[in-house]
């Protein structure tokens, strides 16, 4: 059995696994199981040479290999947390909830490893099925209208990109030329697809793809499904599902470009970001429930990748290097907010603040975790906007550049408001017996870590990973 | 067979009027389940032969649009008890008048898209646009869950239309991609219905309001 099998396969035996084990006290432990298999499977099929599986639908190319070890890392972190938290919520049953956990895995390998047109989009709509009963841990009627909203809005994107992937394979059709939905074959022949049906697909696949992405407008199931999600959820969806579903659109703006239609993408590309950029500062501002907050920070953040490869050139590298900032920095701010949320019953700062009194590391933490996520040096989201920017002005586009400025600032400000009160003053609230422990702290400071490194320090590894994907993505005939 | 396939789907436009315009609950899942069994023989007549593939293609879909998914949602509205009405946030008569719009937008921009020679002049793609469009309506102008549902499989229905001028070329993607969505379908669909009936004992979505700005 080849290595990219089996990084699909295992998760999928430690879910069965999870679903049989019977004390829910042990069953959490096989999610950080899972997770170090997997990632030892991936460092193996990063590193040699991997051949593809199952007639070249699975493989591994330079964006998977980017996305894939980070995705992995992400969840084995989020996935030491869960044993802890599972722990401070012993009246529900997790079952369902840690199968599901590695069931996610599973998918979002899947999305990364496949090289098919079709294959891609199954994955994509598994991971929907996947994530539902995760949102809906927590059973009340708050979280059920989360996941509603989130799988009727989730399932109309994916019918989208189906439709999308129809108009893409038609495009093909219509052109009188081969039939292989395989997305090496579909570049190669992308200069001589109908460009009529190219223009409608890129725009179906892109509201599609862009939906689960959580890209403005389509972004109205992010904060609600964040909001309502256990922290640990909100981490592996904000850093995860959306790496996943940024990937998918990357894999069509490159048959794009390689078809001459860099302009159309591009310019499609930058006003979904800027307005993303745009709606996430508005609703922002004066936003009381934190973990709403947080997810408009994803808005935000899907927003400034959009426009980091509508930009190109620079922008390109600099928004897959944001890929990388973005995830490790959302968990940092979700599995925080996770504490505080747990340590006061509530999460909006009308009964909410001194977390820096009752949670001191965790609230230190969120602290530390908004200055990187808003992008204040030295941390990696820092490097990484800036990179976009330099990219900005290198292109000549000096609007663009002086608006992303000036989003960036007024999301800093909205953003600010919100933090300082969760984390300043005295303890108000109800009183939880929840405290720091090890258990809960620990994998955020491990994420804390990478935001920091990354900011600091760029491994020539990683950044050699950055350029080649870079330059994947780019590669125009 | 071109005009026979030509009809049938001016018969799936018409069926999209009609759920644009019924105003009650039972009359809007028949109807959607009228559609989804037509296009199942669509499906045998488009293929243009007895051969296995398309047979059971067509039959499973029929069997899930226009029976399986349908039955679920009469029982869903039995058991919850609900008002019989489809209590549209956009008047009958403005439905329609989009659903027009709708369909003769998607026939201008079928129009100007170059279409393989076995394509040529059919009413596939437009028919299919023209659905999809509706379906989007459904969805968006109606308010109970059990309407958004019916929204989401029209739109479905439309997609599938569309899937049909590939299958001959490329089978598995149509096939996949069909019958997983319907998958969806029945099974976070079926099973979310049945907690918000529990939850709520209602399957009013506006009254899945607790969360907003």
């Amino acid at each position: 059995m080849t290595v990219l099998l089996a990084l699909v396969l295992v998760p999928l035996l430690f879910a069965a696994l999870a679903f049989a084990t019977a004390s829910e006290r042990w069953r959490p432990w096989l999610v950080p199981a899972g997770g170090a298999v997997h990632l030892a499977l991936v460092a193996l099929a990063v590193r040699g040479p991997t051949p593809p599986a199952l007639g070249g639908w699975l493989a591994i190319d330079a964006l998977s290999r980017l996305i894939l070890p980070l995705l992995s890392v992400l969840f084995l972190i989020c996935a030491l947390y869960a044993p802890a938290y599972l722990r401070v919520r012993p009246e529900r049953p997790n079952r369902v909830f840690c199968a599901g956990l590695l069931l996610f895995l599973g998918v979002m390998t899947l999305i990364t490893e496949s090289h098919h047109l079709g294959l891609m989009w199954v994955a994509l709509e598994l991971n929907t099925l996947a994530s539902a009963p995760l949102l809906y841990f927590n059973h009340n009627p708050r979280s059920l209208e989360a996941t509603w909203k989130y799988l009727m809005i989730g399932a109309v994107g994916i019918a989208l990109a189906l439709l999308g992937s129809f108009f893409l394979a038609y495009s093909a059709l219509a052109a009188g030329l081969g039939t292989s939905l395989l997305f090496d074959d579909l570049v190669k022949q992308a200069p001589h697809l109908s460009r009529e049906w190219l223009h409608g697909a890129f725009v179906l696949l892109f509201v599609g793809y862009g939906t689960k992405m959580g890209l403005a407008p389509m972004h109205t199931w992010k904060p609600d499904a964040y909001g309502e999600a256990p922290g640990l959820v909100g981490a592996l969806l904000a850093g995860g599902l959306t790496t996943c579903a940024f990937l998918a659109l990357l894999r069509f703006v490159q048959i794009a470009s390689s078809a001459g239609e860099t302009k159309f993408a591009s310019e499609l590309l930058v006003a979904a970001g800027l307005l993303s950029m745009a709606l996430a500062g508005v609703f922002m501002a004066r936003q009381r429930d934190f973990k709403r907050m947080l997810a408009y920070s994803s808005v935000e953040h899907m927003g400034i990748l959009a426009l980091g490869i509508g930009i190109g050139g620079l922008g390109t590298f600099g928004a897959l290097l944001h890929v990388v900032n973005n995830a490790l920095a959302k968990g940092v701010m979700f599995l925080s907010a996770g504490n505080i949320h747990r340590a006061f019953g509530s999460k909006t700062t009308d009964l909410v603040s001194g977390a820096l009194r009752r949670v001191p590391i965790s609230a230190a933490l969120f602290l530390a975790g908004f200055f990187a996520v808003t992008g204040s040096p030295p941390f990696g989201p820092f490097v990484s906007e800036f990179t976009i920017l330099r990219g900005a002005i290198e292109s000549g586009s000096y609007g663009v550049a002086a608006a992303f400025l000036a989003l960036l600032f007024v999301v800093f400000v909205g953003m600010g408001a919100t933090v300082l009160a969760v984390v300043q003053g005295e303890p108000g609230g109800e009183r939880s017996d929840f405290h720091d422990s090890p258990g809960t702290v620990l994998p955020i400071f491990a994420l804390m870590g990478l935001v920091l490194l990354l900011g600091l320090w760029i491994p020539p590894e990683l950044d050699a990973l950055v350029r080649d994907a870079a330059r994947f993505v780019a590669a125009a005939p | 067979v071109e005009a026979l396939i030509d009809s049938v789907l001016v018969g799936v436009v018409l069926l999209n009027f009609m759920l644009l315009a019924t105003s009650r609950l039972s009359a809007l899942i028949n109807v959607s389940a009228l559609q989804g069994a037509v296009l199942g023989v669509l499906t045998v007549i488009v293929h243009g032969g007895l051969d296995a593939r398309p047979l059971l293609l067509g039959a499973v879909a029929a069997g899930i649009k226009g029976f399986l998914i349908p039955g679920m949602l009469h029982r869903a509205l039995r058991d919850a008890a609900i008002r019989r009405e489809v209590e549209p946030l956009v008047g009958y008569v403005t439905s329609l008048l989009l659903g027009a719009l709708a369909t003769a937008g998607a026939l201008a921009f079928a129009k100007s898209l170059p279409l393989a020679p076995e394509h040529a002049g059919s009413l596939l793609v437009p028919g299919s646009l023209a659905t999809v469009m509706t379906g989007f309506l459904l969805l968006t102008t109606r308010r109970k869950a059990v309407t958004q549902v019916v929204g989401y499989l029209v739109l479905e229905n439309g997609i599938f239309i569309m899937g049909l001028t590939l299958h001959a070329a490329m089978p598995l993607l149509v096939e996949l991609g069909v019958l997983l969505d319907l998958l969806v379908g029945i099974f976070v669909i079926g099973i979310v219905i049945n907690h918000i009936h529990r939850e709520f004992s209602s399957l009013d979505v506006t009254r899945l309001d607790a969360l907003r700005e």
